[in-house]
């Protein structure tokens, strides 16, 4: 990895005011919550990652969670001001909130903007307030429309998220829902498939039979009408489930989806940094000790062999549309292009329509990136 | 050694769950057999298997000491017989070593269907059948209710039948006094010369051969030289006892009396089910009625899945031998599945036991093939080769079809009862699967009807079909009456046009249609949606007879993948991979290998 590509900063903040059904996010919910501590202790736990990897140019911030819209403005701004002493800010750089749209929330959007976030994204999940009750969010529509309106008053780049494939959910209602969303002009969209994930309360329900996830060949169908319709109006798919328009992808995110170099900090956040991975304590209390005995919260530090840094490299790449450019990413880790992938499987993924080569760059056919973790077991030689 | 008198023989009959195993463990604590310490629950079955089944694969024994209300103390042996249509023989020389049996039946639940098949056979052995009607201290129980159940669908008396909770003790003086008072003590006697007959046999690797014994006439000492009469090999007894259940030494064995003895005998092969013991001096000169040849009818390949494991498997195979003389193996290689054991069973749940002890017992993995039967071909003669006459155990091996004369197969008399409300779909299904019907007779409420039938027919799940039409109902008996002549032909399976050499079998060609359409719709079921569209085939020769299609799947995409996700799909990614290993390729198809024992048992539909 060259110090020339920028720095990706995840930044997690655990709490949540409920837990969702089908969230399997390192979320928590504590009566109360010492703010000045839990500050203190992401600066350090941030400060810490700054002196493992000194001297880069940082290209995006991105508070996560739980709820990081739950946070004081002041910490915030501290967070922001602390890695800017740390790192260089690259000139555009990207600052992004995960915010959930309920006025509570939205009350604080303007803070947040003036501390320096210049992004939202919005869980706006549902456009129908039984959707919404199903996925056992706090707000209803009218409130999550004007969270939306206040965010794309406080900040220039709003991306709201949905989650669809919902059990029932036909493919006019989805058409209709979807219409609706890209109408309120934001520039990014996370249009997430509902699946079940293990440990949610969703995987209980489903066993215990109180619904049924929909069926996969109906929930191909959804993916393809998402993908049309997105294009259609100018915002394709990028990745998987995200849609933008040229030009307005995420750039934190693409860190990720590139194999970039990236810091996280908190509680169970993850970290890339030149072939090594971190990994902090998820349990917050655990975190906070963990900095107090250690002044960071790593749980784990690991360096990555290049067979497995190939292996996550193709996983993430590949949920682009761009693919991934197999020579450089060979040499980017050190190892023969010929031992990233199965080139066999390759071949046979092509006839199948299922892959396309476009010279040093291997990427999904559309058809394929629907089946994308099955290809992956075919080719990834790890 | 206990006078006749005071000796009782019997063995217990329920269904599953009625409390067979808890009754015995009563029993063996109310007369002492164990201290409560010592008591795991159900006793009598030793195998996991037996225990998580149910169902129980070598007779055993206990002896109890009871002392009855009329002050006198009797020598109780309970008999523990296997409880399955593939042991019948075995259970019918368990059951003609006693003289009368306990008919357990819930009292909730009433009179169940192989209750009724157990009672006949008992009957037939001239038992003496004492009723108990157990779990009385349910809610549900309805003690009369069953009562005169017991009297309508089995026909005997049960106005004296013992209520009973095994669970709770309630009721086991009751049995121990009916066993004594209802059930008739054995007949033998002392001085005449030895016959005792062999029950079963088991290897213990501290006492060699155990002998499981019932003394007919004369007496079994230590020192003793005994002679096989079926079997013609001589030994000398080196100990002599009975199970408490644990095992105590004993000064003899004399008429009457159920025991074992052990004559350092190494291999399980030489004690044959129903043989007669003798002495070698002065012995008897007429072996005791009743003996059969036990053979192998149903054979399959066990392969392991990692070939690495082939001498784990036979090894394993050798020490399941030990202990059961009735399997045979040997050595198969196929073009797909690579070196395993072509085996020979009693049955298909025979099979099922050695084959699930294999994986558990032994730790194997194992891929099964389809079961078949003994095929007698006889081959024209050829240009290298003169007219000769093979038998075929594997559908693998099944010659150039053009050099077939005839091929004979093996045909079984069934004897099935049933009440009658079933009767018709069971006509059906015998008749679906090449039944001659030859008798027909109703007793009350139940039918008897007897089939001859094609043994490959029966192997391919027909018990099972059986118990699910009648809902358990139906009871199924059957013997080998010979081999006949049959229009019978090798149907092959092809998965993406690669023919499964495991699933290939051996037809008759008037079922070859349908039976390769439900094999072809059963592999559709079971073969995972793969990434391109799968045609799945049956063939005889060259001609397809059936074909399915696997659609190609459309969706398997992780929705939310971001830094923090990685580690953990990675991990599941890793898992998929390994799995994708346990499974065998056809045709760039991967196969998992529950498919193929799935695929061949049908299970309730056709």
């Amino acid at each position: 990895m060259t110090d020339a590509a920028p720095l990706a900063l995840y930044i997690h903040w655990p709490f949540c005011v409920a837990k969702c059904p089908y969230c399997d996010f390192n979320s928590h919910v504590r009566e109360s919550i010492d703010q000045p501590a839990w500050r203190d202790a992401l600066l350090r736990d941030l400060a810490y990652e700054a002196d493992m990897l000194p001297g880069r140019m940082l290209g995006s911030i991105f508070f996560g969670g739980g709820t990081p819209s739950l946070m004081p403005p002041e910490t915030i701004e501290a967070l922001i001001d602390a890695a800017a002493g740390h790192w260089s800010f690259a000139p555009d750089i990207e600052i992004t909130m995960e915010a959930n749209p309920n006025s509570a929330e939205a009350a604080r959007f303007a803070q947040a903007a003036q501390a320096g976030v210049n992004r939202l994204s919005l869980g706006l999940q549902a456009l129908d307030d039984a959707a919404l009750r199903f996925l056992g969010r706090a707000h209803d529509v009218r409130e999550g429309l004007a969270a939306l309106e206040a965010a794309q008053g406080c900040v220039d780049r709003v991306s709201l998220d949905l989650i669809y494939a919902l059990p029932g959910q036909s493919a006019a209602d989805w058409e209709a829902e979807l219409t609706r969303a890209l109408a309120f002009g934001t520039d990014h969209l996370s249009l997430y498939q509902l699946t079940i994930e293990p440990g949610t309360r969703f995987e209980t329900d489903v066993r215990k039979g109180d619904f049924v996830p929909a069926d996969p060949d109906h929930a191909a169908e959804l993916f393809e009408l998402t993908q049309a319709m997105t294009s259609a109006a100018g915002r394709p798919a990028y990745e998987v489930s995200n849609h933008a328009e040229p030009g307005q992808e995420s750039r934190h995110n693409l860190a990720y989806w590139r194999y970039g170099d990236y810091a996280g900090v908190g509680p169970g956040a993850h970290g890339r940094r030149g072939g090594v991975a971190t990994i902090r304590h998820r349990k917050p209390e655990n975190w906070m000790s963990a900095l107090a005995r250690n002044a960071h919260g790593l749980s784990e530090e690991r360096a990555l062999e290049p067979a497995e840094q190939a292996g996550e490299a193709l996983m993430m790449g590949l949920r682009l549309a761009e693919g991934v450019d197999l020579r450089a990413l060979a040499a980017r880790i050190g190892t023969p292009q010929a031992a990233l992938v199965d080139t066999d499987a390759v071949a046979q993924l092509e006839r199948h329509g299922l892959l396309r080569r476009d010279g040093d760059r291997l990427a999904t056919t559309p058809a394929g990136m629907l089946l994308l973790d099955r290809i992956l077991t075919e080719i990834v030689a790890c | 050694m206990t006078d006749l008198a005071h000796i009782r023989n019997f063995s217990i009959i329920a269904h599953i769950d009625h409390g067979k195993s808890t009754l015995a463990d009563r029993l063996i604590q109310r007369t002492g057999g164990l201290s409560d310490r010592e008591m795991t629950s159900q006793v009598l079955d030793n195998m996991d298997i037996e225990k998580e089944r149910g169902i129980t694969i070598k007779a055993q024994t206990v002896r109890l000491d009871y002392k009855a209300r009329n002050g006198e103390t009797y020598e109780l042996n309970l008999m523990d017989t296997p409880g399955h249509v593939d042991f019948a023989y075995e259970v019918s020389r368990s059951l003609a070593a006693c003289e009368g049996a306990l008919l357990v039946v819930d009292a909730a639940q009433g009179v169940e269907a192989q209750t009724l098949a157990n009672v006949y056979q008992s009957i037939e052995h001239d038992h003496e059948i004492v009723p108990v009607i157990n779990k009385i201290d349910l809610p549900a129980a309805e003690p009369e209710k069953v009562r005169a159940e017991i009297e309508d669908v089995i026909g005997i008396d049960a106005s004296e039948a013992v209520l009973a909770s095994a669970k709770s003790g309630i009721g086991i003086d009751d049995i121990l006094e009916a066993i004594v008072t209802k059930i008739p003590a054995p007949k033998g006697d002392r001085n005449a010369p030895l016959k005792a007959m062999l029950v079963d046999s088991w290897y213990d690797p501290y006492l060699g051969v155990v002998i499981l014994v019932r003394v007919i006439d004369g007496v079994l000492k230590k020192g003793q030289q005994i002679r096989f009469m079926i079997g013609g090999t001589e030994h000398l007894i080196d100990r002599v006892g009975c199970m408490r259940p644990k095992i105590e030494t004993l000064q003899e064995l004399g008429p009457g009396e159920i025991g074992f003895i052990t004559a350092q005998i190494k291999e399980i092969t030489q004690t044959r089910v129903g043989d007669t013991i003798t002495s070698v001096r002065g012995g008897a000169s007429e072996p005791l009625p009743g003996f059969k040849e036990v053979q192998p009818v149903v054979f399959c390949g066990l392969f392991p899945v990692d070939a690495a494991d082939f001498e784990k498997l036979r090894e394993s195979i050798s020490k399941l031998r030990l202990n059961d003389a009735s399997f045979s193996f040997e050595m198969e290689s196929s073009a797909a599945l690579g070196f395993g054991f072509r085996c020979g069973f009693l049955g298909l749940l025979h099979l099922e036991i050695i084959q699930e002890r294999l994986t558990r017992e032994y730790d194997l993995d194992l891929i099964t093939t389809a079961p078949s039967v003994v095929y007698r071909i006889q081959l024209r003669k050829s240009k290298t080769e003169d007219a000769k006459e093979i038998m075929l155990h594997n559908p693998a091996d099944y010659p150039d079809p053009s050099r077939i004369e005839q091929i004979d197969e093996p045909w079984i008399k069934a004897v099935i009862y049933t009440p009658d409300e079933y009767l018709g779909s069971i006509l059906k299904l015998c008749q679906d699967r090449r039944g001659i019907q030859t008798d027909l007779t109703y007793v009350g409420g139940r039918a008897q009807v007897t089939y001859e039938l094609p043994l490959n027919e029966v192997v391919f799940d027909f018990y099972d079909r059986l118990k699910s039409i009648s809902r358990g109902y139906a009871s199924f008996d059957y013997e080998q009456t010979g081999l006949r002549e049959g229009d019978l032909v090798k149907m092959s399976l092809l998965v993406n046009n690669e023919p499964v050499d495991a699933l290939s079998m051996i037809v008759h060609r008037s079922v070859a249609e349908e039976r390769g359409r439900h094999m072809c719709e059963r592999l559709k079921d079971l073969i995972p949606r793969h990434l391109f569209k799968i045609p799945i085939q049956a063939a005889i020769g060259g001609k397809v007879i059936a074909r399915e299609t696997i659609a190609a799947m459309r969706k398997d995409v992780t929705a939310k993948c971001y830094g923090g996700d990685i580690t953990r799909k990675k991990k599941l990614l890793e898992k998929q991979k390994k799995g994708k290993a346990r499974m065998r390729e056809y045709g760039s198809v991967q196969i998992p290998q529950e498919a193929f024992i799935a695929a061949l048992r049908m299970g309730d539909e056709s």
